[in-house]
């Protein structure tokens, strides 16, 4: 256990703990404060890992958990995990912060909020940290389940409720697919650990699960990132609280899937199919996010749909980069590892603006009761602070200078216009496809850029539609965004302090075989000439501000797309459906009568165990070994038979009750006859008792057979009693034919050099399985516990 | 022994299927009776009959019959006592509080 682990358990060990802060200390502390603790320790903690692996070094500790199944606890740290590690605990200590100003402490359920959040933070570290593929997953899942409780944190609303069920089901599903996936590669490579799977490349690229495990994995990528067709659960997951939105599906858990895209680039990198289902998905996520936003009214849709857009973004620049591994060491890799570097760089940049938008989106809302584009407007007098915020994030997100989103914006351009000169990979014949389609993007990318800050903050002050009067948020509220949108100035000017010791190395963990040979020599710079990019860049602005000028006369031709074709529409008609089909399949068995139950229960006696007699070929006869059989044997069996007939065929309860009494006492004789004289002393005690018990019960209960009082008979019941009967009587057959195994009950015949007694039976019980016995008499405990609460309580507290 | 031993069993058993699946309360656990002493027979004899004496020590025996399966009857016998009084006592309950014992009778109420 190395301090490494516990950086990544503390949350969840102080999760334990908000409870009880929570109830000590509300109303008068924020329990926020104490929360705010964690994330502050865990990045102050990671940022002594920068130096170490900026010189390219990579930490790896195992721990074993379970070595036996080759699950261990192992946690590995390059530069990749850093960035992750890094941007987790400190935009989680920033959403914290804002947070504590965002949720009333006296209206609030802090208490659930704090745990959930906290539960999420320890999964996200978990998932960047193991090595393990197991871990992994289970860290994995643990973060769809706390983004799950996080949007439905505000239960009480049916959207929420519904946007939660939306992104469980979808991320769950993709999590699934990757098991299957992780599941697969272990298969090929006979170990769960990422850094052996990497050493086996070759195995693996010749292996004929090689694309199923790719592609499963991919779907799980792509469900949590919220790729397309999977996008359409993040803009119903805007239905969480505001830091939530912030934190969860805009700078961390939604860059999961992108993390387990750079994870495993190494592993599958290099092939055409990986390049293509990556690039692909992410230039088509890029396209649809972007022109979706352009149409939305509500701000933080409008930020959830440029999420999906932005993560494409990112996506495809994963998916370009990986054609370095194609070419090895050298310097066409070295071209096509811009790619990686401005896919990093703009994960960190997304995470920075658009937390800070989140954030500012927050205040409006907060502090104008509305988040409607239509509702608001001309607030740039009212809240100036919360303006320059979002002019920041905006101009950011749109690829302005002097923001961060200008410089990894321009690398976009520079890959998609590298790949397209591409010879391999059937780049020669679609590669002009790509920077086309990211130019568009980019245009619609800049629409909506605008849309968020003069639809807001210019034009027409509306009070009148307001729930409230307009204001800047407390101090405390701006801390956050303000400290996110310095940073994305402070990116532009100082980008490559960011790259030589986070980037760099994050590039290598993705693609090994280049930090082998050259080490990646790429400066970011803000000025590169005039070239294709900048006039790209120019393009983009030019016909970005003509189409928002132009916005009102063709926004119609969003309502020409028809709604039945939303991929919205078909997942409410598939769930819908399938609810539908489950529920009339269901109604079809359960019948709600027991008999029918047990009707399956023996129906599938019969056919699992005969089936299995049979497909196993175990029926086994063998009357060589029989025992002989005596008269007075004979009398005792054919005795007990007639008894059992009789209490199935008398038309008297009493009859009944003593004909099983009789059969108890019979089978207490065959005990006799069987050697077992401590069976049959228990035997004749307890069936004297249950016969008593049987005569005072049925005192009390009705006649049988009411009416004609015949008894009744049914034919589906005969068959399947015989058949269950014949069955039984097979299995018991087959057992004594087929004697596999010694038995072991020689080494009880040492009871007493074992345990001091004589009589074998006893010391079984009480001394070889005394804890079996005692958890015996427990069950008797419990059964005269209710027998006494049954009689003696009438049910008084039930009206 | 054995085989003869196999299909009383599997008579037991067909007979207390039988009864399980009839309506009347008292019929099941009449039932489950049945089916328990074939159970106990089943487990018996697997362990081999009449492969020696008794298991006591200090008898003059030369080989024991099988204990275990001797040990796991005890306490099936003890445990299925203990269900059967908490099964009539629960059918006794259920006949005051119902008004029936019959259980197509006694359905749940709409949620099931």
């Amino acid at each position: 256990m190395s301090v490494l682990h516990i950086m990544v358990l503390i949350p969840f060990a102080f999760a334990l703990l908000v409870p009880f802060l929570y109830k000590m200390f509300t109303p008068r502390i924020h329990t926020g404060w104490f929360v705010l603790l964690v994330p502050l320790t865990i990045f102050l903690y990671l940022l002594r890992y920068v130096p170490v692996i900026s010189q390219g070094r990579t930490i790896q500790i195992h721990v074993p958990w379970m070595p036996s199944f080759g699950i261990n606890y192992s946690t590995y740290i390059d530069g990749l995990s850093l960035i992750f590690g890094l941007l987790i605990s400190g935009i989680g200590a920033l959403v914290i912060l804002y947070s504590i100003y965002y949720l009333s402490k006296h209206r609030e359920a802090l208490h659930n909020f704090y745990v959930y959040i906290l539960l999420f933070m320890g999964a996200m570290l978990g998932v960047v940290f193991s090595d393990n593929v197991m871990v992994l997953y289970v860290f994995w899942e643990l973060t769809s389940i706390s983004s799950f409780l996080l949007i439905a944190y505000w239960y009480q609303r049916e959207r929420s409720r519904y946007g939660a069920q939306k992104s469980m089901l979808i991320t769950i599903f993709g999590g699934l697919a990757m098991l299957a996936g992780l599941i697969m590669l272990s298969m090929i490579t006979d170990t769960y650990s990422i850094r052996e799977m990497i050493s086996q490349i070759e195995l693996i690229h010749s292996h004929a699960f090689f694309l199923p495990a790719m592609f499963l994995i991919l779907i799980g990528a792509f469900t949590k990132s919220a790729q397309f067709p999977f996008s359409i659960w993040l803009p119903d997951a805007m239905e969480a609280p505001t830091p939530i939105s912030a934190y969860l599906h805009s700078a961390t858990m939604v860059k999961a899937g992108i993390y387990l895209v750079a994870r495993f680039t190494p592993v599958f990198g290099g092939t055409a199919e990986w390049f293509w289902l990556v690039s692909a998905a992410g230039i088509i996520t890029l396209l649809y996010g972007s022109i979706n936003a352009v149409k939305q009214t509500d701000l933080k849709a409008l930020l959830a749909f440029s999420t999906i857009s932005q993560l494409g973004l990112i996506m495809s620049l994963f998916g370009l980069g990986s054609a370095a591994l194609y070419f090895g060491a050298g310097d066409d890799s070295s071209m096509y590892a811009v790619a990686t570097l401005a896919a990093i760089f703009h994960l960190i940049n997304h995470s920075t603006f658009k937390g800070s938008l989140f954030m500012v989106v927050g205040i409006i809302d907060h502090e104008t009761g509305t988040r409607d584009i239509r509702r608001l407007g001309g607030l740039i007098n009212l809240m100036p602070i919360s303006f320059t915020l979002t002019l920041i994030g905006s101009f950011s997100m749109a690829g302005l200078p002097p923001f961060n989103g200008f410089l990894s914006k321009e690398m976009f351009f520079t890959a998609v216009l590298n790949a397209s000169n591409m010879s391999v990979f059937n780049m020669e014949s679609l590669g002009i496809l790509v920077p086309v389609i990211a130019w568009i993007a980019s245009v619609f990318t800049f629409i909506y850029c605008m849309i968020l800050v003069f639809k807001t903050f210019f034009g027409k002050y509306k009070p009148d539609k307001l729930d409230k009067i307009a204001h800047e948020p407390p101090i405390g509220m701006l801390i956050s965004p303000a400290v996110l949108a310095s940073l994305v100035i402070l990116i532009f000017f100082f980008p490559n302090v960011l790259s030589d010791y986070l980037l760099k190395p994050a590039v290598a963990a993705v693609l090994p075989s280049l930090a082998q040979g050259s080490l990646i020599d790429i400066k970011i710079s803000a000025w590169h000439g005039f070239n294709a990019e900048l006039f790209m860049t120019i393009g983009v602005v030019l016909l970005g501000s003509v189409l928002y000028v132009t916005l009102k006369k063709w926004k119609g031709i969003y309502r020409y797309y028809p709604e039945t074709l939303t991929l919205n529409h078909f997942y409410n008609n598939f769930l819908e459906g399938g609810e539908g089909v489950s529920r009339s399949l269901t109604n079809r068995y359960m019948t709600g009568y027991i008999r029918d139950y047990l009707i399956y229960i023996f129906g599938f006696l019969i056919i699992m165990v005969g089936g299995s007699l049979l497909s196993l070929n175990a029926i086994a006869y063998n009357p060589a070994n029989d025992a002989p059989i005596t008269l007075y044997e004979w009398a005792l069996i054919i005795a007990m038979v007639i008894v059992a007939l009789t209490i199935v065929l008398s038309r008297s309860r009493l009859t009944a009750i003593i004909a099983l009494g009789g059969l108890g006492y019979l089978v207490s004789m065959l005990f006799v006859v069987f050697r077992a004289p401590d069976l049959a002393l228990t035997q004749l005690v307890v069936e004297t008792v249950t016969t008593a018990l049987f005569l005072l019960c049925f005192y009390h209960l009705p006649k049988y057979f009411k009416g004609n009082g015949r008894v009744p008979f049914k034919p589906l019941n005969l068959v399947i009693s015989v058949g269950v009967g014949a069955v039984v009587a097979l299995f018991a057959l087959s057992a004594d034919g087929n004697r596999l195994f010694e038995p072991i009950a020689g080494y009880y015949e040492n009871s007493y050099e074992l345990a001091g007694a004589r009589n074998i039976v006893n010391a079984i019980l009480v001394d070889f399985r005394g804890i079996d016995t005692m958890l015996e008499i427990f069950v008797l405990c419990i059964a005269a516990l209710g027998v006494y609460l049954l009689i003696k309580f009438e049910m008084k507290g039930r009206e | 022994m054995e085989t003869i031993m196999s299909i009383l069993i599997g008579v037991l058993f067909a007979i207390g299927t039988y009864l399980v699946l009839t309506k009347s309360l008292l019929r099941i656990i009449l039932g489950t009776s049945v089916i328990s002493h074939g159970v106990n027979l089943l487990i018996l004899i697997m362990g081999g009959v009449k492969t020696g004496g008794p298991p006591l020590l200090g008898l003059d025996a030369l080989s024991f019959t099988d204990a275990l399966p001797q040990a796991l009857i005890l306490t099936a016998i003890v445990i299925s006592f203990a269900t059967t009084a908490l099964f009539l006592v629960l059918s006794y309950r259920a006949y005051k509080v119902l008004g029936t014992d019959d259980t197509e009778q006694m359905r749940g109420n709409e949620n099931e």
